[in-house]
């Protein structure tokens, strides 16, 4: 794909690359590695910020106490099932608003502004809102919802903690996602589903072998870069259960947290971060063996 | 698009888009209307619309001290700032990553997205010092500087897609015309992929407008932006529902006008390569 | 680009227009609560006092100002001049000399006013080390009607058998009135406060002489189980997610029987314009088991000065016009006499005015005067403080067991396992702060 063009030009272009990736790459080394060094540092030492004076090397202690600590295992099992319930949900509840979207006559730019809206939303702002206007089990408007038609209010906090934060992160990414397929349709071939309508088809098998291939690229794309954020989701559990009941709804992110903000312990939150630098990089490593083709191709 | 299918068809279509549309949408409108409630009223259920006496008390306590406003510069010049930046840096790479391909380029794309992932709370007592002895603590500069290396990956990856969607045959006739580099990036490259920069730009002004956790840890009062202006509210003493749904639509409201206004340029520009 | 050049430019400029060398910008960072928002609205009769001096604010949500506040002293970033913390840091700052003393606020202070025991938990050997803004201590707030209705007769010091009782006939989920409201939201000032102060009645402690846990004691065991069935049985749906601000809307709304919590709540329980059951409330003490301790607490918001600050003397100033005896004066000529900030000086409660306008006055003094921080539990601790250890340990401690505890009331662990979790990692953390 890349145009074709001689070797000396090849070289000279190569080299102007290199140069071109510099401040980019600067810039990242700059800010992301030069605090990564001093938290790998910081990994290694007794430093706990309400007793800075007592600071001293540790060795493995932070990590021994971490790898002994049983939220860990626990925080990285909830961090993997919200981002596979957050996939899950805005992957298909995307499709289905891009195809309804797609489908709609009548006001279609206005259908888009009501459906990009939640994006726009900070995190702590919706859960915020989800919090103590929707899902307040007495004063909130689902309960209410619910007991038109006949159901007690649901505890949702209490009794699906991690299922009602999942939630409110699946609604602010749906928008995205639902972007996402929307472009990706608006540039399918009108005269090819035209033609498999002449054929016959119906709108199901339509779906199943032509839309849905043509969408697989763009589902790649949202799983990425959802995933991306999903990984360090924190303000949306920090509002609603603050990590509980138990450690229901603890992920890595708000282990950290607790670690560096709650007990001011330095050095076993950045012994923890090292571990979710490490968690990063292993998924990065999956990406690039499973979708990563998609980013050459 | 299929322009003949019968509006028989097409009216079941519609009318479930506008219903899942206006779910999507409806916390956003649930709050909309919280917030005119006095608060008594705010918190009644079943929920009423009539016999309500609507104000704009709530909106007047919040805006009382002024600090919205301040907040709210804050939050475009951080944001603008930020994703400006990003862009300037992103674009170079971009290019070189799209034009002048290596064997690394992959790996090297998918270590930048990988930088992103890190929970930045566990940098962010390095990160505290460095500011600190920078001197660079509650200003604008310190936290465009984090946020821009933030979306820095982000916006290099979404550049990165539109440039290779560019057909190699354009560049071609451009370097037969002895285009020197330069000319080629700013005379053919630029204006086919400007609706692709706008896409970028809008989505990372996003990210970076409702990015909590550098913008509130890093400033207090000079560079504070409103997501630090929202946490003066979540949870004050009192009845606070519709004073709280208030808040919120005054820090959402900038982005979200700018987000309404851009859509179309947003959807158009998110094909991050996916699209032929 | 170059206009947007310019408008940055512009922006880096003003941001450093602090340079005007007669004025003195004092930064606060405050909590968001009622007399601090009021604090803020009134600042100006201050600053029109002192032309020379200006004040920015910072008004945050209590946790995230907490986090923001404690790394900034600790790293002495030197962002503010006057920061807002609780009695539970007062101690333990104190001791780091990261707070500068408040002994010289000038003798129309009048620190022989304040209250002696919230005077006592903002002092470290003697030496006062913040000035208290407001002061709360626990008790009862119960409905009138309700009892009425009911035939049953609220003690003036009620017993938790009582409360128990009368939570669970007064308990009409089908009518959108619960038994009892009680904080339920895990962190060491939310659910942690009511249920430490529980404990101090069931003569449970934190940790014993030797700082051992105590988690795994009969007393803790019964404290937790009666705090699990009053939650269950008659508390409302939700309750892991209610803090103070939660249960103070839910009584208001008129959906609690009972509501036991901090005595800051009375001003906006018995307000009209913010509470439907305003002439319905009633107050008693703290409930207790016989024991001689009451689940009563202490604590007060305060203003103190880092010592990292550049700007002592204008920080002092402010600090003693904000918490001095005439403050209480000025908010009454504004917005009356009950919202003066309640349970800080002797001469507010020796006020007629302020006795006839505020109901619960008398109330919110005694439970204030029946805590003792130094003297909490039936039995001798080690540390200081009602509701909470003043040790750095207990912020970090406090919230994960107050995770675990709210796992109880959820139902996802038994009382016994809640109570074996909170053992253990709180003697991990105990064995952890000090393997220097």
């Amino acid at each position: 794909m890349s145009p074709t063009i001689g070797k000396t030009g090849a070289a000279r272009l190569n080299s102007v690359g290199r140069l071109m990736l510099v401040p980019s790459v600067g810039a990242l080394l700059t800010w992301m590695v030069i605090p990564l060094a001093i938290t790998i540092w910081l990994s290694f030492q007794d430093y706990r910020l309400l007793d800075a004076d007592q600071r001293h090397f540790a060795g493995l202690a932070n990590y021994r106490g971490l790898f002994a600590d049983p939220a860990f295992a626990g925080a990285i099992l909830n961090t993997l099932l919200l981002i596979l319930f957050v996939l899950a949900a805005t992957i298909f509840g995307g499709i289905l608003i891009a195809l309804l979207v797609e489908a709609a006559r009548i006001g279609r730019s206005l259908l888009r502004v009501l459906i990009i809206s939640p994006f726009f939303v900070m995190p702590g702002v919706s859960a915020l809102l989800w919090k103590n206007l929707l899902m307040q089990p007495i004063s909130g408007l689902l309960g209410w919802l619910g007991g038109l038609i006949g159901l007690a209010p649901f505890d949702w906090f209490a009794r699906q903690p991690l299922l009602s934060v999942s939630i409110i992160v699946a609604w602010e990414w749906l928008p995205f996602a639902a972007l996402v397929f929307l472009t990706a349709l608006q540039s399918f071939d009108a005269e090819q589903k035209e033609a498999a309508q002449l054929d016959g088809a119906s709108g199901l098998s339509m779906f199943r072998y032509l839309t849905l291939p043509h969408l697989a690229r763009s589902i790649t794309i949202v799983i990425m870069m959802e995933t991306i954020f999903l990984l360090s989701i924190f303000a949306e559990i920090f509002v609603t259960t603050g990590g509980g009941p138990g450690t229901a709804t603890t992920n890595v992110a708000y282990l950290i947290y607790t670690r560096a903000l709650l007990q001011y312990d330095v050095g076993a939150a950045s012994a923890a971060g090292v571990v979710a630098v490490v968690i990063a990089n292993v998924i990065a490593f999956l990406f690039a063996r499973a979708v990563g083709r998609s980013l050459d191709s | 698009m299929a322009r003949r299918t019968s509006l028989s068809r097409a009216a079941p279509a519609t009318l479930i888009a506008w219903l899942a549309a206006l779910l999507v949408a409806f916390p956003l409108l649930w709050a909309l209307v919280t917030s005119f409630k006095p608060e008594l009223d705010a918190i009644q259920l079943p929920p009423r619309l009539r016999g309500v006496d609507w104000t704009l008390d709530n909106y007047r306590e919040v805006l009382a001290d002024g600090a919205y406003y301040r907040c709210a510069l804050n939050s475009v010049l951080i944001a603008g700032g930020a994703t400006l930046a990003a862009l300037m840096l992103a674009l170079p790479a971009a290019w070189a990553m799209a034009f002048a391909p290596t064997r690394r380029t992959r790996g090297l794309l998918l270590w930048m997205l990988s930088t992103k992932m890190l929970p930045p709370v566990g940098l962010l007592v390095p990160v505290y010092l460095i500011c600190r002895d920078l001197n660079l603590l509650d200003t604008r500069a310190a936290v465009i500087a984090m946020l821009c290396v933030g979306n820095l990956p982000i916006a290099i990856w979404m550049l990165y897609a539109h440039l290779r969607e560019v057909p190699a045959a354009i560049v071609e006739a451009a370097r037969m015309d002895g285009a020197r580099l330069l000319d080629e990036i700013v005379q053919v490259l630029l204006p086919l992929i400007l609706p692709g920069i706008a896409s970028t730009f809008l989505l990372n002004f996003t990210l970076a407008w409702n990015e909590s956790f550098w913008s509130l840890n890093l400033t207090s009062t000079q560079a504070a932006p409103l997501t630090a202006f929202i946490a003066g509210f979540s949870a004050p003493q009192g009845l606070f529902w519709a004073k709280l749904s208030a808040a919120s639509m005054l820090s959402i409201a900038p982005v979200l006008v700018i987000g309404w206004f851009c859509q179309r340029q947003l959807v158009q520009g998110l094909t991050f390569g996916a699209v032929k | 680009m170059k206009r947007i050049a310019t408008i940055l430019l512009a922006a880096a400029l003003s941001s450093c227009s602090g340079g005007n060398r007669d004025v003195t910008t004092l930064t606060v960072a405050t909590v968001n609560n009622s007399d601090m928002v009021r604090l803020k609205g009134l600042s100006s009769a201050f600053t029109k006092a002192h032309p020379n001096i200006r004040l920015n604010w910072v008004t945050l949500e209590e946790n995230v100002l907490r986090q923001r506040v404690t790394t900034d002293v600790a790293t002495r970033g030197g962002q503010f001049d006057v920061i807002t913390i609780g009695s539970y840091e007062v101690p333990i700052w104190a001791q780091r000399r990261w707070l500068l003393g408040m002994d010289d606020l000038g003798p129309s202070y009048r620190a022989d006013d304040l209250l002696p025991a919230i005077r006592d938990a903002l002092s470290a050997k003697g030496v006062l080390y913040a000035a208290p803004i407001n002061g709360e201590g626990s008790f009862t707030m119960y409905r009138t009607d309700l009892f009425a209705k009911a035939k049953l007769v609220m003690p003036q010091h009620p017993s938790w058998d009582f409360i128990a009782t009368a939570a669970k006939k007064l308990n009409d989920p089908a009518h959108g009135v619960y038994g009892i409201c009680l904080r339920g939201k895990a962190g060491w000032g939310e659910n942690m406060a009511t249920i430490v102060a529980m404990s101090n009645s069931f003569g449970a402690r934190l940790f014993d002489e030797h700082w051992r846990p105590q988690f795994d004691t009969p007393e803790w065991k019964r404290t937790l189980s009666v705090y699990v069935d009053l939650a269950r049985n008659a508390g409302p749906p939700g309750m892991i997610a209610n803090g103070f601000n939660e249960s103070l809307a839910l009584y208001a709304a008129g959906k609690c029987a009972i509501w036991f919590d901090s005595t800051v709540a009375a001003p906006f329980v018995t307000d009209p314009k913010t509470s439907v059951v305003a002439d319905k409330t009633g107050f008693a003490a703290a409930p207790d088991a016989g024991l001689g301790r009451t689940a009563n607490w202490l604590w007060t918001w305060a203003l103190a000065i880092p010592a990292s600050t550049t700007k002592a003397k204008a920080a002092k100033s402010f600090v003693a016009w904000a918490t001095g005896p005439d403050y209480a004066k000025l908010v009454a000529g504004r917005f009356g006499w009950a919202a003066a900030p309640p349970g800080t000086r002797t001469s507010l409660y020796a006020n007629p005015a302020y006795r006839k306008a505020a109901p619960f006055a008398e109330a919110t003094l005694e439970a204030i005067g029946a805590a003792d921080t130094h003297h909490p539990t039936v039995k001798p601790v080690p540390y200081v403080g009602v509701q909470y250890a003043a040790i750095p340990e207990f912020q970090g401690l406090g919230t994960e067991v107050g995770q675990q505890f709210s796992g109880a009331v959820a139902g996802t662990m038994t009382v016994d396992q809640a109570l074996d979790a909170a053992q253990t990692s709180s003697k991990r953390q105990m064995a952890a702060a000090s393997r220097q």
